[in-house]
């Protein structure tokens, strides 16, 4: 197998960045001690720097190999992926990052345990992290073993499993201080990467908007296609594709900009921050970062359909190799050299996002259901929880890597992560914010908030045309749950607290939390808390 | 970690300056969210059930469609940063009860 390996620009590149992100592993183990260090990087990271780690944890496979693959083959409407990424920002500004940060201390199960009975509300919020974590690194998984199979021509199980272990380096000893760094330099890299790929697919058409524009409206992919107008929207969603389509559109973008605020690897960035101030300094980072790349994303997107011919950018069984169009086209406009360059960039794109994941899925379930389900919220000895965090994220990576070489390499990163974001938006959202603004709120109707959200969605997926009964067999005619399960959310965690009986313990506490989350009185601070 | 002493929360969050900060915050905070979710959800709802329309050019071969989506970006940037001027405002609110609690308890 290994001598299989050739050693390529690219190879070296990657490993490269490996030995760098390593480098960086090490110094941090050393720093990290105790557990707001090991866990919330003790919540020292600045404004800007969490910005860019923010950006560096959200722009995964799914931004740049899923949605490139995605416009290219089906135009407009895989652009609706960039706006909902972003536009979700909005979400999370206004309405979470602040009050989260000022009531929790770990986790996102933080704040739903502050005023409830713990123990079943961290149970069911852990169980709901795993499963959102899960789905979201299938996706990473899947593009990553497309691209380091271009990289050093491994099969697609073998490459899998070797991100695999590499990222558990990273979690495992490094903490989130180092996972921060990793996705800081990742971001920085990303971005270079995507300026050079959209300024070389800008120079095809003169560096002149207009021809550009001009191009996508008769894209013909270099000739070998007759030519489609990108920019009309409908060639994956629209009536004339599939009746459900213009709904399943609808449900894609409300799954979207609801899921940001759900999803508990972004959420946890907020606490590495110092205070409420620097949370909402690094989502304005954050949206100023990611919203230039998704912009970006109508070079390399759009882009790839004028310049690339199609049989270039179909698998040898003549399917759309949809993860792989980026870094084809970048081998087709900057050389060998450049396609190293944007494939250790889209690697280290993968690593860190997935690094991101395992960090917060261990996290959850070593903080809230080991120690606060389990023990009662006491740790037998110090250093317990971090143990158990390590060896959740060995199980964690197993799964996800054991589902997406049964996968395979031909599902789309960006649709992947969209049924992550539904089943986040769906699970976690409404109790989020029935936490932070409804008095009322109860245990039993964080309970069936999350039960339903979250059981809704999965079930949903399961039945959709790309669940186990396939297109033709289908139950439920949309892939995208969102609009039916987010609603249902929303509705189990209202019911669940209405119908049941008053929680005095949970409205007295109202009154903390309320003035804890808007003005930070009481919230942990820096350097503090082990 | 906890704080010295326990704050009575009960009696801090009926402090009128606490419900001055919170109002403000509602005066932003709402419109602003019921705003982006419509003008964001309009998107899908437009290309979706009336992708004619949207096919219709808007500057020379950008369409409607794509002219509309780029707008969510302006949109979300514009958004922000009124979010952060505003915000400004809140902290002062903000740092000044909290600077009236603190000399009361000392």
């Amino acid at each position: 197998m290994l001598s299989a390996i050739q050693f390529t620009p690219a190879l070296g590149m990657f490993l490269a960045f490996v030995a760098l992100t390593l480098v960086i592993t090490y110094f941090s183990a050393r720093k990290a001690t105790g557990s707001a260090s090991y866990f919330a990087a003790g919540r020292s990271i600045k404004g800007w720097q969490n910005g860019l780690a923010v950006a560096g944890d959200y722009m995964s496979a799914a931004s740049f190999l899923g949605i490139s693959g995605m416009i290219a083959f089906k135009g407009y409407d895989g652009f609706m992926y960039s706006v909902g990424f972003l536009v979700a920002y909005l979400t999370v500004l206004l309405l979470v990052a602040e009050p989260l940060r000022n009531a929790g201390k770990y986790t996102m199960a933080d704040l739903l345990a502050y005023r409830m009975s713990p123990r079943p509300v961290r149970a069911m919020a852990s169980l709901s992290t795993l499963m959102v974590s899960i789905i979201y690194m299938i996706a990473q998984m899947v593009g990553a073993g497309g691209i380091i199979k271009e990289l050093i021509h491994v099969e697609f199980a073998p490459a899998v499993i070797g991100v695999g272990a590499l990222m558990l380096v990273y979690v495992v000893f490094g903490g989130m201080l180092a996972t921060t760094w990793v996705q800081i330099i990742k971001a920085v890299l990303l971005m270079g990467g995507a300026f050079a790929l959209s300024w070389l697919v800008l120079g095809k058409h003169d560096y002149s908007m207009t021809k550009f524009f001009t191009a996508v409206a008769h894209a013909d992919y270099a000739g070998t296609m007759p030519e489609k107008n990108l920019l009309d929207p409908g060639m994956k969603f629209g009536q004339a594709v599939n009746p459900w389509g213009p709904l399943d559109f609808v449900s894609l973008a409300l799954g979207l900009v609801l899921g940001t605020a759900g999803l508990p690897h972004i959420l946890v960035r907020f606490y590495t921050v110092p205070d409420a101030k620097t949370a909402r300094v690094s989502v304005a980072w954050a949206i100023g970062v990611i919203g230039v790349f998704y912009i970006l994303t109508t070079f390399f997107g759009f882009g790839a359909a004028t310049v690339l011919p199609i049989e270039s950018i179909l698998t040898p069984q003549g399917k759309e190799n949809t993860n792989m169009v980026a870094p084809i086209l970048a081998k087709a406009l900057g050389g060998e050299f450049f396609f190293a360059f944007i494939s250790a960039v889209a690697f280290a794109t993968i690593l860190a996002v997935v690094a991101g994941l395992t960090m917060s899925a261990s996290t959850s379930f070593a903080h809230d259901f080991y120690s606060n389900v389990v023990h009662h919220g006491k740790e037998n000895r110090p250093g317990q929880e971090i143990r158990v965090a390590r060896l959740t994220a060995f199980v964690v990576g197993a799964v996800s890597i054991a589902i997406a070489i049964y996968m395979g390499p031909t599902a789309n990163a960006a649709f992947l992560v969209g049924l992550a974001f539904a089943v986040a938006a769906s699970a976690n959202l409404p109790v989020i914010l029935f936490s932070i603004f409804w008095k009322r709120f109860n245990t039993a109707g964080a309970v069936s908030g999350l039960a339903t959200g979250l059981g809704s969605a999965v079930i949903l997926i399961v039945l959709s045309p790309n669940g186990i009964f396939g297109k033709d067999g289908a139950i439920f005619p949309l892939e995208n749950p969102g609009i039916v399960s987010i609603p249902l959310g929303f509705l189990g965690a209202w019911l669940g607290t209405i119908l049941t009986k008053h929680d005095p313990d949970s409205e007295a506490k109202f009154a903390e939390l309320n003035f804890r989350a808007q003005t930070g009185l009481g919230s942990e601070k820096a350097g503090s808390g082990h | 970690m906890a704080n010295p002493k326990t704050p009575d929360w009960e009696s801090l969050a009926k402090l009128p300056a606490f419900h001055e900060l919170l109002a403000a915050k509602r005066r932003f905070i709402v419109p602003a969210t019921v705003f982006f979710l419509l003008y964001y959800m309009a998107l899908p709802v437009l290309i979706g059930y009336f992708p004619e329309l949207m096919k219709k050019p808007f500057i020379g071969k950008v369409n409607g469609a794509y002219a509309f989506a780029f707008s969510q970006f302006l949109m979300t940037f514009i958004l922000a940063w009124f979010y952060m001027r505003t915000a400004k405002k809140w902290d002062a609110m903000e740092h000044a009860l909290l600077a009236s609690i603190e000399s009361k308890n000392s």
